[in-house]
C-alpha cells in the first residue's frame, strides 16, 4: 500500500520537474518553474522518507533521527553557500555541486553493492553507475579548483593523453568482466581509482576558455550518474530525473560547442590552439593601436545615439557589473539606446553574463544574444567591449588559418566606434592575437574594467 | 612653444581655428595659446572665455609673430610678410591651385603645413580638414534645401490628409554625400544616391539611401580613394540616369569634386526637366559647380522654378560646430608634432602624413609630395585570384557530400536500433520497464531544454543540478539498513547529496529573482 502510494507521488514529482524546466524556458515563468521544482522534490523527499522509515531494519527513532541530521547538515550548508555566494563565483558553486552528485552516485552505488544480491544485470549497473560518478566527481572538484583560480586553468598537456583515456576505458572493461564473473569488491575499488583518475585527468587537459563547455558537460554526467543509480536501485524516479538533467547538460554542452565552432570531441580531447599549432605568430604586423582615456569616452558616450555593450569575462573577473549597469541606467536615462550583446561562450558558464548583469539590475530585454544583436552593430555608434577578446575577434571570419577560425563572433567592428576596455594588450584564452584592437575605429581603454568604468561615470 | 590663433579674413568667414575647448587641449600638450581679440566672435566664442581657458589674448601682429600660427584661410600676402623666419604655418593652403602663395611661404623661410593635403590613410584621417569640412558642408546642404523646399521631409498621415515624403537625390557619396544621406534620411526623407565607385554602394546603403547604379556606368575599384573622371561611354549612360533620376527628385544635391575641379553633372536641359518648387544644392560650387547654372556663392531661381543654390560658405554658416571640429583636426596635428607633449615642437618628414602635409620647409619648396599609394577600400586580390570554381562542380559536390553523410547517418541509426532492440529481448523484465523509462525521459528532457532561453542557462543548470541532488532518494532508502558500514556510506551520501537540493534550489530562486524586465 505505502509502496504504490509512494510510487504515485513519485510520478506527480516526475511530471513536476518536467514541468518545472518547461517553466524555466523563459524569463517570465522561470520563477515559477523554480518552485514547481522544489514542489516536486518535497514532495519525492517526503513520500520516500515515510518509505524509508517504514521499510527501516533498525528501530525507527534512529533511522529517523539519521534523516533529520541529514536535512540539518544539508539545509545549513546549502542555505549557507546559496546565500553567501557572489554572482561572479556562480561558475565554482555549480561546479563543486556537480562534485556532490558524483560522489553521492558513487556512494550509492557502493551501498547497493553490499546491499542487494549479486546479479550480472544489477551488477553492470553498480559497475557503470560508480564509473560515471567517479568520473564526474573529480572532474567536477577539478573543474572547480580551476574556475576558483585555485589551480591554473592552463590546459595541462601530458604526453599520449589520448592513449592514457582509452587505456583506461579499456582496462575498466577488463575490470568490469572480472567483477561480472567474481562479485568481488577488489575490481569495483579499482575501477573507482582509475575513473577518478580519468575524470581528474580529463578536465585537467582543458583549457581555461572551454570552460563553459565543461561545466554543462559535467552537468550532464550528474545526471547520468543519477539515472544509473536509478537504474542499480530500480526507481523510476531518478531514472526519468537523471534523464532529464544528463540530456539538458548534453544540450547545454552541444550549444556551447556550436557557439565555438568545435566538436564536443575536440573540446573534450584537448586544450585550445595546441593541437593546430598555430599559436598565433607574433610577426604579423598588424599596425598600431589607439589609446584613449576614460574622460573622451565620457564624451563619445554622451554624443551617442545608440550604443552596445559586449562583455566578457574580464567583466566578471573586476567585478565591473554594477558600473556598467549605473553607466547603463545613466545613458539610457539620457536618452541613449544602450544594449548588451553576450556571446554564448562569454564567460566560464552558459548563461554567466546574463546572472550578471541581471544582479546588476539590467533589465534582461535589453540583454541580447549573438544572433539577436550582429545585424545592428552597422547602425551603432559606440560599442564597448568590456573584457571580451576572442568572442569578439575578426580573425574568426577573415582569417581562416586562425585558430579560432569559423567561430561565430559579435561584430563589433562595424559600428562607428568601438572601445575595448583590456589590461594590457596580451591575447585571450585562445592566445590569438586579435586584429579588432588595430582597426581605425577601434579605441583601447587600458587598466581595470571596473576603475575605468567608475572613471567614465565620473566624468559624465 | 607659443601658438597664434588669428583672426579670419576672409569676407563672410565665421571660423575659427581654435575653441575654448580646444586651446585647453592645446595647453595640455605643453604649448601656450594666444588668440587675437574677436577671432571667435563669429563662432560666438568672446575673448573672455579664450582667457577662462587658458589662452592670452593679443593684437593682430602679436598673434601672426607667434612660433606657430594655425588659420583656417591661406593668409593674405600683408600676413606672410609678418610672419617670422623659422616660424611655422598651419592653414588650410590649396597647394595645387596656389603654387604663388607656396613659394612666397618658402621665400619667407616658413615651415608651412597645408591641412588640406594630408594623405588620404587611414592613420591621418583624424586630422584631416577636408574630410571635416565636407562633412558639415553636407549636413547644411540638406538644411539649406530643407528651407527652401515648401515642404516637409517625412511623410505624414493626418486628419487633413497625408502628404508624401521629399525625394532626395544625392550625386556623389564623399564625406560630403553621405553626410547629407544621413542627415536627410533622418528628416525622414526618401534618399536616393549615386556614386561613380562602385565600392561605396555598401557605405550608402548603410546611411539609409538606396543605390541608384547606371547600367555599366560604374568604374572599377579605385586605388586611391578618390573618384576619376569617366570615359565617354559611361558619361552616356550616367547622364541618362541623372536625368531620369533628378526629374523625379524634389531635392538634388551635388557634391561630385574631383581633384578639385567640379565635373558638370546636371545640365541645364536636366534642370528644365525637373518639377518647379524643386531645389538643388551644389555642393562643388567652389569649383565651378556640378550644375550648369549654377552661380557660385548665390541662391538663383530658375524660370522653370527650380531654385539652385551655390552657396561656398556652407561650413561657415555653423561656425560653432565646425570651428570645434577644425580645431580638434589641429589639436590631433599637433599631438603628432608633439610627441613628447611637452611644447617641443618635431617635424618627421620621413613620416608619410606630415612629408605630405609640409608644402614648404627651410626655405624650400616641398611640394608636391612623393606619391602614396593607399587603399581606401582595401581591394581583395586574394578573392580574384583564387581559382574560381564552377558552380555547377561545386553543387554536384556538396549533394554527393550531403547524401553520403544522410547514408552514414541511416547506417548508424539502423545499427542503433537493431542493437536496443537485441538488448531489450535478452534482458529481464525490471531493466526492460526501467529502460523504457530512461529512453522517454531523455527524449522529453530533449525536448524541453532545446526551448530555454539563452539567458537563463546558468539558472537552468543550477535548477537540473539541485533536481539531480534527487539521488538522496536512494541514499534515504539505504539509511535504515541494520549494516553499519551501509549505513555510514548512505549518511554521508545523504549529506552531500542534500546540500545539492538545497543549496541548488536556493541559489537558482535567488538567480532568478535577479531577473526584472525594463519597468
Amino acid at each position: 500500500m505505502l509502496t504504490s502510494l509512494v510510487q504515485g507521488v513519485y510520478l506527480i514529482a516526475a511530471v513536476l520537474f518536467i514541468l518545472s524546466l518547461a517553466g524555466l524556458s523563459k524569463p517570465s515563468s522561470a520563477r515559477q518553474g523554480n518552485i514547481i521544482g522544489m514542489v516536486g522534490m518535497g514532495l519525492a523527499l517526503a513520500a520516500t522518507v515515510a518509505l524509508a522509515l517504514d521499510r527501516s531494519q533498525r528501530p525507527i527513532v534512529v533511522t529517523l533521527i539519521l534523516v533529520v541530521l541529514v536535512f540539518a547538515i544539508g539545509a545549513s550548508i546549502g542555505i549557507w553557500r546559496a546565500r553567501t555566494v557572489e554572482m561572479t563565483q556562480m561558475p565554482e558553486l555549480i561546479a563543486m555541486l556537480h562534485s556532490f552528485v558524483g560522489a553521492a552516485a558513487v556512494l550509492v552505488g557502493y551501498n547497493s553493492f553490499i546491499t542487494e544480491p549479486a546479479e550480472s544485470v544489477h551488477q553492470v549497473e553498480v559497475f557503470l553507475g560508480v564509473l560515471i560518478g567517479a568520473v564526474t566527481f573529480t572532474g567536477s572538484i577539478v573543474a572547480y579548483l580551476k574556475l576558483s583560480a585555485k589551480i591554473k586553468s592552463a590546459p595541462l598537456m601530458l604526453p599520449g593523453r589520448n592513449m592514457l583515456n582509452l587505456g583506461a576505458l579499456i582496462v575498466s572493461a577488463g575490470l568490469m568482466a572480472w567483477f561480472l564473473a567474481s562479485n568481488s569488491v577488489i575490481p569495483l575499488a579499482a575501477m573507482t581509482v582509475i575513473a577518478l583518475l580519468v575524470g581528474w585527468h580529463l578536465v585537467a587537459s582543458i583549457g581555461g576558455g572551454d570552460m563553459p563547455v565543461v561545466v554543462s558537460m559535467l552537468n550532464s554526467y550528474s545526471g547520468w550518474a543519477a539515472a544509473a543509480a536509478g537504474f542499480m536501485l530500480n526507481n523510476n524516479l531518478l531514472i526519468v530525473t537523471g534523464a532529464l538533467v544528463g540530456s539538458s547538460g548534453a544540450i547545454l554542452s552541444y550549444i556551447m560547442c556550436r557557439a565555438m565552432n568545435r566538436s564536443f570531441i575536440s573540446v573534450i580531447l584537448g586544450g585550445f590552439g595546441v593541437e593546430g599549432g598555430t599559436v598565433a605568430a607574433g610577426d604579423v604586423d598588424y599596425g598600431e593601436h589607439r589609446e584613449i582615456l576614460a574622460p573622451e569616452v565620457a564624451e563619445l558616450l554622451k554624443d551617442a545615439r545608440s550604443v552596445i555593450i559586449t562583455p566578457g569575462y574580464g567583466m566578471a573577473v573586476a567585478k565591473a557589473q554594477y558600473p556598467v549597469a549605473d553607466l547603463t541606467a545613466r545613458l539610457r536615462h539620457a536618452g541613449v539606446t544602450v544594449r548588451f550583446g553576450v556571446h554564448p561562450v562569454a564567460g566560464r558558464l552558459p548563461g554567466h553574463m546574463n546572472v550578471l548583469l541581471a544582479e546588476a539590475k539590467v533589465p534582461y530585454d535589453i540583454v541580447l544574444e549573438m544572433d539577436e544583436i550582429n545585424g545592428d552593430f552597422p547602425s551603432t555608434d559606440v560599442v564597448l567591449v568590456i573584457g571580451a577578446n576572442d568572442t569578439v575577434n575578426p580573425a574568426a571570419l577573415e582569417d581562416p588559418s586562425s585558430p579560432i577560425a569559423g567561430m561565430p563572433v559579435l561584430e563589433v567592428w562595424k559600428a562607428k566606434q568601438v572601445i575595448v576596455f583590456k589590461r594590457s594588450m596580451a591575447t585571450g584564452y585562445a592566445g590569438v592575437q586579435n586584429p579588432l584592437f588595430f582597426r581605425e575605429n577601434t579605441s583601447m581603454l587600458f587598466g581595470d574594467a571596473k576603475v575605468q568604468v567608475e572613471a567614465i561615470l565620473a566624468a559624465l | 612653444m607659443l601658438i597664434g590663433i588669428p583672426k579670419e579674413t576672409r569676407t563672410g568667414e565665421r571660423l575659427v581655428a581654435a575653441t575654448p575647448k580646444t586651446v585647453t587641449q592645446l595647453r595640455k600638450l605643453g604649448h601656450e595659446v594666444v588668440v587675437q581679440s574677436g577671432a571667435g566672435l563669429g563662432a560666438s566664442f568672446t575673448d573672455a572665455v579664450y582667457e577662462a581657458a587658458g589662452a592670452t589674448i593679443g593684437d593682430g601682429p602679436t598673434v601672426w609673430a607667434a612660433d606657430l600660427v594655425a588659420a583656417v584661410n591661406p593668409p593674405s600676402d600683408a600676413e606672410v610678410a609678418t610672419l617670422h623666419e623659422g616660424s611655422t604655418l598651419v592653414a588650410m593652403l590649396s597647394p595645387h591651385g596656389r603654387g604663388d602663395l607656396v613659394a612666397a611661404l618658402a621665400a619667407r623661410g616658413v615651415t608651412a603645413l597645408a591641412l588640406d593635403a594630408v594623405p588620404r590613410i587611414s592613420r591621418a584621417q583624424a586630422l584631416d580638414v577636408l574630410s571635416t569640412m565636407s562633412n558639415v558642408a553636407g549636413y547644411r546642404a540638406v538644411i539649406e534645401a530643407a528651407e527652401e523646399y515648401g515642404g516637409m521631409f517625412t511623410g505624414q498621415v493626418t486628419a487633413a490628409g497625408k502628404t508624401t515624403p521629399a525625394t532626395v537625390f544625392v550625386i556623389g557619396a564623399g564625406v560630403a554625400g553621405l553626410s547629407s544621406i544621413g542627415a536627410a534620411a533622418s528628416l525622414g526623407a526618401q534618399v536616393r544616391a549615386f556614386d561613380v565607385r562602385p565600392e561605396v554602394g555598401e557605405q550608402i546603403e548603410s546611411m539609409g539611401a538606396t543605390f541608384v547604379q547606371a547600367a555599366t556606368a560604374q568604374q572599377e575599384v579605385s586605388a586611391d580613394g578618390y573618384a576619376r573622371e569617366l570615359t565617354a561611354e559611361q558619361e552616356q549612360l550616367t547622364q541618362a540616369m541623372y536625368a531620369e533620376e533628378s526629374a523625379k527628385a524634389d531635392i538634388v544635391i551635388t557634391t561630385a569634386l574631383v581633384r578639385g575641379s567640379a565635373p558638370r553633372t546636371i545640365t541645364a536641359a536636366m534642370v528644365a526637366a525637373m518639377k518647379p518648387g524643386s531645389v538643388i544644392v551644389d555642393l562643388a560650387a567652389s569649383g565651378g559647380g556640378n550644375c550648369e547654372l549654377t552661380v557660385p556663392g548665390e541662391k538663383i531661381v530658375t524660370d522653370n522654378g527650380v531654385i539652385i543654390i551655390g552657396y561656398t560658405d556652407l561650413t561657415s554658416r555653423m561656425p560653432q560646430h565646425t570651428s570645434q571640429l577644425f580645431g580638434t583636426n589641429i589639436v590631433n596635428l599637433m599631438t603628432l608634432l608633439t610627441p613628447a607633449k611637452d611644447g617641443a615642437f618635431v617635424l618627421d618628414l620621413e613620416d608619410q602624413v606630415q612629408r605630405g602635409m609640409t608644402v614648404a620647409s627651410g626655405g624650400e619648396i616641398l611640394w608636391p609630395p612623393p606619391p602614396i599609394q593607399v587603399s581606401a577600400a582595401a581591394p581583395a586580390p586574394v578573392a580574384a585570384a583564387a581559382p574560381a570554381v564552377d558552380p555547377v562542380e561545386k553543387a554536384r559536390l556538396e549533394a554527393e557530400e550531403a547524401r553520403r553523410t544522410s547514408m552514414r547517418r541511416m547506417v548508424w541509426t539502423g545499427l542503433g536500433v537493431v542493437l536496443v532492440t537485441l538488448a531489450m529481448t535478452y534482458s529481464p523484465t525490471v531493466f526492460q520497464t526501467s529502460f523504457t523509462v530512461f529512453a522517454l525521459a531523455v527524449f522529453i528532457g530533449y525536448y524541453v531544454i532545446s526551448n530555454v532561453s539563452h539567458s537563463l542557462h546558468t539558472p537552468l543548470m543550477s535548477q537540473t543540478n539541485a533536481i539531480s541532488g534527487i539521488i538522496l532518494v536512494g541514499a534515504l532508502l539505504q539509511l535504515g539498513s541494520d549494516n553499519t558500514l551501509v549505513t555510514v556510506i548512505a549518511f554521508l551520501a545523504a549529506s552531500v547529496a542534500s546540500i545539492n537540493i538545497f543549496g541548488g534550489f536556493l541559489v537558482t530562486y535567488r538567480m532568478l529573482g535577479m531577473f526584472r524586465k525594463d519597468a
